[in-house]
């Protein structure tokens, strides 16, 4: 078991304080499962991850995590309505071509999902934007030029697509440096984390 | 004088195959029945103290028990699944107990259509009974019982042989931890059934066949299975591949106007042809492609796959391929499907190799590192003596 990875990302903590235990988890684009891994052993839930990189696909099995090899941008026509108490996209929303797709989809086949995504409302890149260069950090490592993000936004944007899709937000928590925050999320966050139902 | 072996270092080296005789009448799913019957198989790496490694190798249609190795007689003589199975591959014979067994109704010393009926005295030949691929897994449970092992740790498969270890998920829900599914499909589709048929016809309409009973009149039908064989070769490859491999190449430097070898991938197919028909047997051929057709656990179930999958207990690995069009993985994500719908623990991957249902067989790296990596988490589980 590797220590380093159970702890690697501060949105997991924050997904397992809302996962009940024993429940049902569909983690989409799961990386190397160390998510599931996590809910695992902290909640004893019983998951699958899908993911679309061969090398992930392997990582998971070595991880000992299910995992489904597939493109999220396609659907998810194998799993049947409201088969998943949870069903979550972490950190990969803002890398989706179809994101109102891909939401649709996680409210039919999950009771609860679980979105998260790094805040473009940051200051810093504000500033960097600001200071007329798109923003490269810890939590958007990429150049413009080979970022694989391509729907980025902030909490006060997701909020709105929210009301407009019908999309009720049942719990927000905004991390910054691991740690939550509450005064001006959009300006202070760096990661948002939400919990989402069918409103 | 010195033999060239053509062995690689982490070969399990030479084997020799083993006979089981069972004296317990198999009841068929025809209504016919098997008074007594012999097993060829062949194990490779040990059995532990508890008796919890062992994995079962399923064959497909023209392979044997001889899964890996080689014989001491017969050097060039390498087992089917050599590339996977062996001492630190990915089904690593230094961690578990793997075993091959030859199908009833094969050709290869197991009782079939070739061995002899002791009500006559005769070879069975067309009397030999219809077998399916439940009365396989049957006759491979006795095997089990006889070896002493309760509950594989997994069984496994490719094509005709993942059939088999879904069955056995199905049919012995206890006695199996994992089911290794590649390339296969949870039943076949008209296409595949189509071609099966015309092989078929290509046997049973050679003037050699006889009906089944070319012993007595001393012939082979052997024109039949050649062609029965090339058609079984397109499909086992991508047209992509064929291009591939052969082009429009052809033999001399120009067209030579008559119906003999143009292109090298006619000589190829005859080439597969000639080999395949020396030493497979016509009536075997009828029965596995017959086994094939009647695969299809979901019938007893309304047609309904996850129903069929209701008291399976085994956590899966499905494998497919991408340019696999015999059997392509739009086949493999319905066995996901109905395993989801049953929440079984299952990992579904889909390679991207070029080389149609064949790639099953062959070294793709990706492919070859998956198995590995499932395997291991087997290894994992035995040392804990964590059931599933």
């Amino acid at each position: 078991m590797n220590a380093t990875s159970l702890h690697a990302r501060s949105d997991f903590k924050v997904i397992a304080r809302w996962i009940t235990e024993r429940s049902r988890v569909l983690d989409l684009g799961c990386g190397d499962g160390s998510l599931l891994q996590y809910l695992r052993e902290t909640r004893r839930v019983h998951g699958y991850g899908v993911e679309i990189s061969p090398t992930n696909i392997v990582a998971c099995v070595r991880n000992g995590v299910n995992v489904i090899q597939d493109d999220l941008e396609t659907g998810l026509s194998e799993i049947e309505d409201a088969s998943f108490d949870f069903v979550i996209l972490s950190q990969t929303l803002q890398a989706m071509r179809h994101t109102e797709d891909i939401v649709d989809e996680m409210l039919r086949v999950g009771r609860q999902a679980i979105v998260t995504f790094p805040n473009f409302g940051h200051w810093r890149n504000r500033l960097a934007v600001a200071r007329g260069n798109m923003p490269v950090s810890a939590n958007l490592p990429y150049e413009w030029y080979d970022t694989p993000n391509v729907h980025l936004c902030t909490l006060d944007d997701f909020e709105r697509f929210c009301v407009k899709r019908n999309v009720k937000i049942s719990a927000r928590v905004v991390l910054t440096n691991g740690a939550e925050i509450s005064v001006l999320p959009n300006l202070f966050g760096e990661l948002a984390v939400y919990r989402v139902e069918r409103a | 004088m010195k033999i060239e072996l053509p062995i690689q270092a982490d070969s399990v080296g030479p084997v020799a195959p083993k006979v089981a005789q069972f004296t317990t009448p198999l009841q068929l799913r025809s209504g016919a029945v098997l008074r007594d019957y012999q097993l060829m198989y062949e194990t490779y790496g040990e059995l532990n103290a508890d008796k919890s490694n062992a994995v079962l190798i399923c064959h497909a249609l023209n392979a044997s028990h001889h899964v890996a190795g080689w014989y001491a007689d017969d050097p060039k003589n390498i087992g089917w699944w050599d590339n996977m199975v062996g001492p630190g591959k990915s089904v690593d014979t230094n961690r578990f107990y793997v075993i091959g067994v030859n199908n009833i109704g094969g050709c290869h010393g197991t009782t079939g259509p070739t061995s002899t009926d002791p009500a006559t005295g005769k070879p069975y030949g067309a009397s030999f009974p219809i077998v399916t691929v439940e009365d396989w897994v049957a006759a491979q449970a006795r095997l089990a019982d006889l070896l002493g092992i309760e509950r594989f740790c997994a069984v496994m498969g490719g094509s005709l042989g993942a059939m088999q270890a879904v069955q056995w998920t199905i049919d012995q829900p206890k006695r199996v931890a994992h089911a290794i599914v590649i390339a296969g499909a949870p039943k076949l589709s008209t296409q595949n059934i189509a071609f099966n048929e015309v092989a078929r016809q290509a046997i049973m309409t050679d003037p050699d066949f006889h009906g089944g009973n070319y012993h007595e009149h001393g012939t082979l039908p052997r024109r039949g299975l050649r062609i029965a064989r090339m058609i079984g070769h397109i499909t086992y490859l991508s047209d992509d591949a064929m291009m591939e491999r052969f082009g429009r190449v052809l033999r001399a430097d120009d067209f030579s106007f008559h119906f003999e070898v143009d292109f090298e991938v006619e000589s190829y197919l005859r080439y597969q042809g000639e080999k395949f028909a020396e030493y497979f047997d016509a009536n075997t051929y009828l029965r596995i492609t017959r086994a094939l057709d009647y695969f299809d656990p979901a019938m007893k179930h309304g047609g309904d796959l996850s129903r069929a999958f209701k008291d399976a207990e085994a956590g899966f690995l499905v494998v497919s391929f991408t340019s696999d069009w015999r059997f392509s993985p739009a086949r493999s994500r319905e066995i996901v499907k109905a395993l989801l719908d049953n929440r079984r623990d299952v990992t579904y991957a889909e390679i991207d190799a070029p080389h149609g249902h064949d790639a099953f067989l062959l070294d793709d790296p990706h492919y070859h590192e998956l198995v590995g990596a499932y395997f291991l988490r087997l290894a994992r589980e035995i040392e804990h003596g964590s059931k599933r």
